[in-house]
């Protein structure tokens, strides 16, 4: 990565003897959306923290658009918007007031915050709720009031811990959707960490797999799912309107095909285990035998694979520690 | 709200056009937050009855307090004001060694530990600010807010006594009374300094407001009963005793006092409120032959209380500087 946004070089963070976060080295490029996924208490709030200049590391050090976060905490936090996993406002103030407030913090004009602050809200949905005291808010309307409460500041970088809880499934959508659409617009730098591996999945350029203060693998989901099962075989499901039971040369014909390594006929349903992705070839096959297909399903294995393989069922995972796996495409 | 707003703005108005320091929009938000609060309210409504019942009660006995010529200050018509009372109501300041350490607790005790739980904290600090400002903002808006409100009341306090007596208020007097505001200001700013040290040391309001009402009960009710028990099993009969003993014995019991913060202010303040007291502590028969009974210069009184003046700075200081380092210190998550 030539000019990296974010940029940790053997981060460590000692909270007495316990070792929070070990030798993390990581680069996040300008536009990117990296999640950190890992488990409570794996090291994401502290690495984040030492991004932001609010706990000093023990060891390495932390770039943000270039400056050390731990030796110029204040410019690295005029570049960086961030939302905490339990964000908190002035309950006593309205939720324009709240805004304004960090406005002036942030030394922005007297006659600019509040027509920026109402377009924040607007762009977070809350313009109707503006003059509602803060105390009144909803959890997922505090979230999206700490959104607003971050883009208020025109951050260079966006950093979001667990930023979809106490949202409901509709309102995560739209949330995740804002958040890929400001960094898709205004070219914004996320780094999103949670352990919600569906929501990471939805958004995520680049992903890094943290358990207990270590980075165990980072890159696009994709790759590393490909490296991970590359030797899995792939699982194709067709299922058709009429009853198999009947046709029991169908089970042959597929066989036949090349990459077919097992056929599982049931119902109204055939499970094939294959070598190589033949999709295409399997309903054709389907097709020429006068069955009408109503769902094709090809077993895909997405970041709670990756997630599962990592953290229950990889026995040599304490052999990977240390040794960050760098997978790009 | 929007009046307080305004009230805001008039005292500390946002430079125009540029941005305002981020100390600055702290310490507004920290003054508008305390006035909109129902504890300054009833903090300051305590005050105000307690103002206005020893005002009442001194100007119902003025009259005879000035024309006491027996007494040496009884020309400071406004001092009498604050210190006259016939004994049905302490004097104004009498109450402001009881109300002014509740008034620094009711400010402070949760300056920190609130934001912390309320998750505001982490979102302040994830802002452009210094971490230390934040501490100093919070103590200097509250600072603000009572030295206004003290600064009020000694104007009011002039005011009623110019219409009420029609004499002009000296130069001396005015010193005089302005001395005690800064006083009684830097009485309070120790509790409110105190009690800002608990908030950063405990994590619950609760906590922190008990143990600092609690440190205010034990140097109000219990210190001296403590005191006085040491003593009385130390000191041997006194009547047996030397002159240099007992004056020993007399200044060591009020360096044991003066330990109280309450001790301290009364001391001062009785002091600057009466120009004829010319010590704080026991004077011998030959310090006192040929002393005239006349009232002291401003500067000589202020320069009996200096010790007790800054006593209570030092001792705010050092709690301030506590806090200072216990924030500094401590996990932003925790």
């Amino acid at each position: 990565m030539d000019h990296p946004i974010i940029q940790l070089e053997g981060l460590t963070k000692y909270y007495g003897r316990v070792k929070a976060v070990d030798n993390l080295s990581l680069q996040i490029g300008k536009g990117e959306i990296f999640g950190l996924i890992g488990p409570n208490g794996a090291g994401k709030t502290t690495t984040i923290l030492m991004l932001l200049g609010l706990t000093e590391p023990s060891a390495g050090k932390a770039m943000v658009c270039g400056i050390n976060a731990t030796r110029h905490p204040i410019p690295v936090k005029r570049k960086v918007g961030y939302l905490p996993d339990s964000v908190g406002f002035y309950d006593n103030l309205t939720a324009l007031e709240n805004l304004q407030f960090i406005g002036r913090l942030n030394g922005i004009p007297e006659h600019a915050i509040t027509d920026r602050a109402r377009k924040t809200l607007a762009l977070v949905g809350l313009e109707k709720e503006m003059h509602k005291k803060a105390g009144a808010f909803s959890r997922g309307m505090k979230q999206r009031l700490g959104l607003a409460d971050l883009l208020v500041r025109e951050p260079e970088v966006m950093i979001l811990d667990e930023p979809t809880l106490g949202i409901d499934p509709a309102g995560i959508r739209e949330f995740l959707e804002l958040i890929r659409q400001l960094s898709r617009q205004q070219g914004l730098t996320v780094l999103l960490s949670s352990h919600h591996l569906h929501q990471m999945q939805q958004i995520c350029d680049r992903v890094g797999i943290f358990v207990e203060g270590r980075l165990l693998v980072e890159g696009n989901i994709d790759t590393i799912s490909s490296r991970l099962f590359g030797k899995e075989p792939y699982v194709i499901t067709v299922t058709v309107r009429e009853d198999l039971s009947a046709r029991p040369a169908l089970e042959q014909r597929l066989r036949s095909i090349e990459g077919v390594q097992g056929v599982k006929v049931a119902g109204h349903t055939v499970e094939l285990s294959c070598r190589m992705e033949i999709t295409p070839e399997v309903v054709r096959l389907v097709v020429q035998e006068g069955l009408g297909v109503t769902a094709v399903q090809r077993k895909a294995y997405g970041l709670d694979e990756i997630y599962q393989r990592y953290f229950e069922s990889n026995p040599k995972m304490s052999e990977t520690h240390g040794k960050v796996q760098h997978v790009y495409q | 709200m929007e009046k307080s707003s305004m009230f805001i703005n008039k005292i500390l108005p946002a430079r125009q056009p540029g941005p305002v320091s981020p100390f600055r929009v702290i310490v507004r938000k920290e003054v508008g937050d305390h006035i909109r609060s129902w504890r300054f309210i009833v903090m300051l409504l305590l005050i105000l009855f307690t103002f206005a019942g020893a005002m009442y009660v001194s100007l119902s006995n003025i009259r005879q307090a000035v024309a006491n010529s027996g007494d040496p200050d009884h020309l400071f018509v406004y001092l009498k004001l604050l210190t006259t009372s016939d004994n049905s109501l302490p004097t104004f300041h009498i109450f402001i060694s009881f109300l002014g350490p509740l008034l620094g607790i009711a400010l402070g005790f949760d300056a920190v530990n609130a934001e912390r739980s309320n998750g505001t904290l982490i979102r302040l600090v994830a802002q452009p600010v210094y971490r230390d400002n934040l501490l100093l903002a919070k103590f200097y808006g509250a600072l603000l807010v009572v030295g206004v409100l003290f600064l009020s009341l000694v104007l009011l306090m002039i005011g009623g006594g110019l219409l009420f007596t029609g004499v002009p208020i000296e130069l001396a007097e005015c010193l005089r009374v302005m001395a005690f505001v800064v006083l009684s200001v830097v009485y309070v700013a120790f509790w409110l300094s105190l009690s800002i040290c608990l908030s950063v040391l405990f994590r619950y309001a609760a906590t922190s407001a008990l143990t600092a009402i609690g440190i205010w009960l034990f140097f109000t009710v219990f210190y001296q009963i403590i005191v006085n028990m040491i003593m009385r099993s130390i000191v041997p009969d006194a009547a047996y005793l030397p002159e240099e003993s007992v004056i020993s014995f007399n200044n060591l019991f009020l360096s044991l006092m003066r330990i109280a913060p309450s001790q301290l202010y009364t001391d001062a303040a009785t002091t600057l409120l009466m120009p004829s007291v010319r010590s704080l502590g026991p004077l011998t028969m030959e310090q006192m032959a040929g002393a005239i009974p006349a009232p002291l210069p401003f500067r000589e009184s202020l320069m009996i209380v200096w010790p007790q003046l800054t006593g209570l700075i030092a001792a705010t200081t050092a709690c301030f500087a506590l806090s200072y380092w216990l924030f500094m210190r401590k996990e932003i998550r925790t």
